[in-house]
């Protein structure tokens, strides 16, 4: 079976709430929609306070190439633009809308008849990219990049192949899981709508041997859609990191950046946002809701919740069975590259594939001891790195020599520091040389 | 044998020799005349390479004071960490008199103790300001405030900041602190201010620099600005208080030392550094008391004194 070639690691898997259908959370009764829920430029607001919103109606415009406009999944007022606190920590401008009613725009189909592809001949790559980019479409696993982007490949690069990347990799979560099990048809559909845009005829569905369920009912379904491959892959973290996936499914090797998965002709999507696709094209739906599993040991009822954009995390967790007492952290999204939250009171994003709570016990950090150089992280970084070399530079304020060593290549993925025997904090370090050198070679473009 | 000997010694003499001749004339040809001012000047500077002069150590600041001297003009170059003695005997190398800015020093805007600041969360990453600013707001519910690892503690050359395990923040030894600037930049936060020390010590500083609006920074801290521009009418005649994004600033070049905005405060922001302990209850209208009797040693630990005389005042 296929994995990546280099380096992972194989945390505990966690996967609680796997046999839990996707269940609708209520409305909430205030819906935040923060301007951040993207890689790239702010959203700028076209609301104001007082304005009447229904479901479906364009809040913020994309503000930039790189950037995505936001739409309400609410009906009801605006009732206020300003700073909210949102899951990156930080208060920044956000749209409070106060629900009423659930009203939608007329033009979004919600029958749940599935319309394939053969349905609508008419749309062209031109006509998907527009749709999609309209639509607010990001990256639905957690990084955010908008969708558009990613398929619109900068002249003189020919995309090859579109890969969806089914792996979730990371423990705990099972959104994208559950999803492949209520929806296959619409993902595969999402996938040829995602083919059609960058003009290939080969679309690969990578998930992880841990979902056998899923396999199955996926190779099944796509028997019927031509050039459409489910490629069952060795469990193995971070394989659902981009580079890592390609390099599992098609072999290929990206090189460090500036290279993109598209300089070796590959396209790569999460299925949720194959999902979000089939949507937005063909049920006129721009990205409103998605799939968040709300989980941990001590959760009452772990779930998989279809729940509205801007929903506070306090009301998902109420409806899971409130939190827990012994609670340590509170992350949002995995354990491995999920972000500490200060609260609940922050409101769900794109971006939010999982709310995970964790006890004291689990996730306290041990004291950092000093490196013994076993060099269990070099051989667990995925990218080839020398994590505790580059922790050490971070530390010592060498951004030169944690340029010259590749920092920005990092990903994030926390293995290094998830293997490393004496505790040492290596991603907290990288993080902020990676963070120092990308702001320097920005500087330095720039001049 | 005799002559292997002879040949040997003869032939490695030669080679020596022509060696010889060729260092001298290169060593000639490509001297480098270094003005030997500058390792005079070097001389005199602590050492101590901080770089708070703003040039790459005390051998850089010493040939930059060179180059400046037979530009004609010493201005602008200050040893911090020497101060006026230092730059004295600088400028008596240089043949130049050199006139002396007021002395400087690091002052901490944040009095988010924590008693004043409740923590809502527990940060365990890596134990450095910088890392944990990357998470966003921090421990507390205020996203300006001091983080408490230490990072300005751990940059300062002079053992002049240290922090408080009881406040969780940093406190400024006066007497020690060169304000060659080290902490401040090692701030992620921007929260050290290089502030003009003032006569005997005495400044008045908005200890705080929460930009959010009032309510927000309110519920962050219960010493924050809120930026309801008390203290600014209350200075109106001086214009020395300006505010900017829901903070004020105090110009320390126009303050009159008055103490009215500490007064007007109702979050009890302000502070004065160094000042006498007020009477109870008696009217001073204008601050430059004839009270000397509190020298500025006393107050190492100045930011958590004046709390406590602020308190009972906010109670009335």
């Amino acid at each position: 079976m296929k994995t990546f070639k280099i380096g992972g690691v194989h945390p505990a898997e966690n996967k609680l709430s796997a046999s839990s259908p996707i269940r609708e959370a209520a409305l909430p009764k205030q819906a935040v929609f923060s301007m951040f829920q993207h890689i790239g430029a702010p959203a700028k607001p076209v609301v104001k306070k007082g304005d009447e919103v229904k479901v479906g109606t364009l809040l913020a415009e994309a503000g930039g190439f790189v950037s995505a406009p936001i739409h309400s999944s609410v009906s009801g007022k605006v009732s206020k633009v300003d700073v909210a606190l949102d899951a990156s920590g930080t208060r920044r401008m956000a749209v409070y809308v106060d629900v009423e009613g659930d009203e939608w725009e007329e033009s979004i189909d919600r029958s749940p008849a599935l319309v394939k592809l053969s349905d609508r001949p008419e749309l062209d790559s031109k006509a998907i990219v527009e749709k999609i980019k309209n639509a607010g479409i990001v990256g639905m696993g957690g990084a955010t990049f908008p969708c558009h982007v990613k398929l619109s490949p900068p002249p003189g690069s020919k995309a090859e192949c579109v890969i969806i990347n089914a792996v979730e990799c990371e423990p705990y979560l099972t959104a994208d899981h559950r999803l492949m099990l209520e929806h296959p048809e619409e993902i595969l559909v999402g996938l040829q709508l995602i083919m059609k845009a960058v003009g290939v005829s080969k679309g690969y569905i990578g998930i992880e041997n841990n979902k056998p369920d899923a396999i199955a009912l996926m190779t099944e379904k796509a028997k019927n859609y031509a050039g459409i491959e489910v490629v069952p892959l060795k469990v193995k973290y971070p394989q659902g990191g981009e580079k890592q996936l390609i390099d599992a499914v098609i072999s290929r090797q990206v090189p460090a950046p500036p290279a993109i998965p598209i300089s070796v002709g590959a396209v790569v999507q999460n299925v949720g946002t194959a999902f979000a696709i089939y949507q937005a094209v063909m049920k006129n739906k721009p990205l409103i809701d998605r799939i968040i599993t709300v989980t941990g040991k001590s959760v009452k009822q772990p779930s998989n919740l279809l729940a509205r954009l801007g929903t506070p995390f306090q009301q998902l967790m109420d409806e899971c069975g409130g939190l827990p007492e012994d609670t340590g952290k509170i992350i949002g999204g995995g354990p491995m590259m999920g972000k500490a939250l200060l609260s609940l009171d922050v409101p769900m994003t794109k971006g939010s594939s999982g709310l995970l709570i964790m006890n004291d016990k689990e996730t306290r950090r041990a004291e950092p001891q000093p490196c013994i150089r076993c060099a269990k992280c070099v051989s667990a970084c995925p990218m080839g790195l020398e994590p505790y070399l580059l922790s050490k530079l971070s530390a010592t304020a060498d951004w030169e020599g944690a340029e010259k060593n590749d920092v920005v290549s990092c990903i994030e993925c926390g293995s290094c520091q998830f293997t490393c025997p004496s505790h040492r904090p290596l991603l907290d370090m990288i993080r902020l040389g990676k963070t120092t050198v990308m702001g320097i070679i920005r500087s330095r473009a720039a001049k | 044998m005799v002559n292997v000997i002879l040949i040997a010694v003869l032939v490695l003499g030669l080679i020596g020799l022509a060696a010889a001749v060729i260092l001298f004339i290169v060593s000639h040809k490509f001297a480098v005349h270094e003005d030997p001012r500058i390792a005079q000047v070097g001389a005199v500077l602590p050492g101590a390479n901080c770089g708070g002069c703003g040039y790459p150590g005390c051998s850089g600041f010493a040939a930059a004071c060179v180059k400046a001297a037979n530009e004609g003009s010493l201005e602008g170059k200050l040893c911090p960490v020497g101060g006026q003695p230092v730059m004295e005997q600088v400028a008596s190398i240089l043949g130049m008199t050199v006139e002396m800015g007021a002395p400087k020093v690091a002052v901490v805007r944040c009095n988010g103790t924590c008693e004043n600041r409740p923590r809502l969360a527990q940060f365990d990453g890596a134990k450095s300001c910088r890392v944990q600013q990357m998470t966003g707001m921090g421990e507390t519910g205020c996203g300006y405030g001091c983080l408490g690892c230490g990072d300005c503690v751990s940059k300062c050359q002079f053992d002049a900041l240290h922090m408080n395990p009881e406040t969780g923040l940093p406190e400024v030894d006066e007497e020690k602190c060169t304000a060659c600037g080290a902490c401040a930049k090692a701030c992620p936060r921007g929260i050290i201010e290089i502030r003009l020390k003032g006569p005997k010590g005495r400044r008045v500083v908005v200890l705080c620099n929460n930009k959010d609006k009032g309510a927000i920074a309110n519920k962050a801290c219960k010493a924050s600005c809120i930026g309801c521009g008390k203290c600014v009418k209350t200075c109106e005649k001086f214009e020395a208080i300006t505010l900017e994004n829901n903070l004020a600033y105090i110009d320390a070049e126009k303050c009159k030392m008055c103490r009215k905005c500490e007064e007007a405060c109702p979050k009890g922001a302000i502070h004065g550094f160094n000042f006498p302990p007020r009477k109870p209850k008696t009217e001073e209208p204008t601050a430059p008391s004839p009270q000397n009797t509190q020298s500025p040693q006393n107050t190492p630990n100045t930011p958590s004194t004046p709390t406590k005389e602020v308190e009972p005042s906010k109670a009335e």
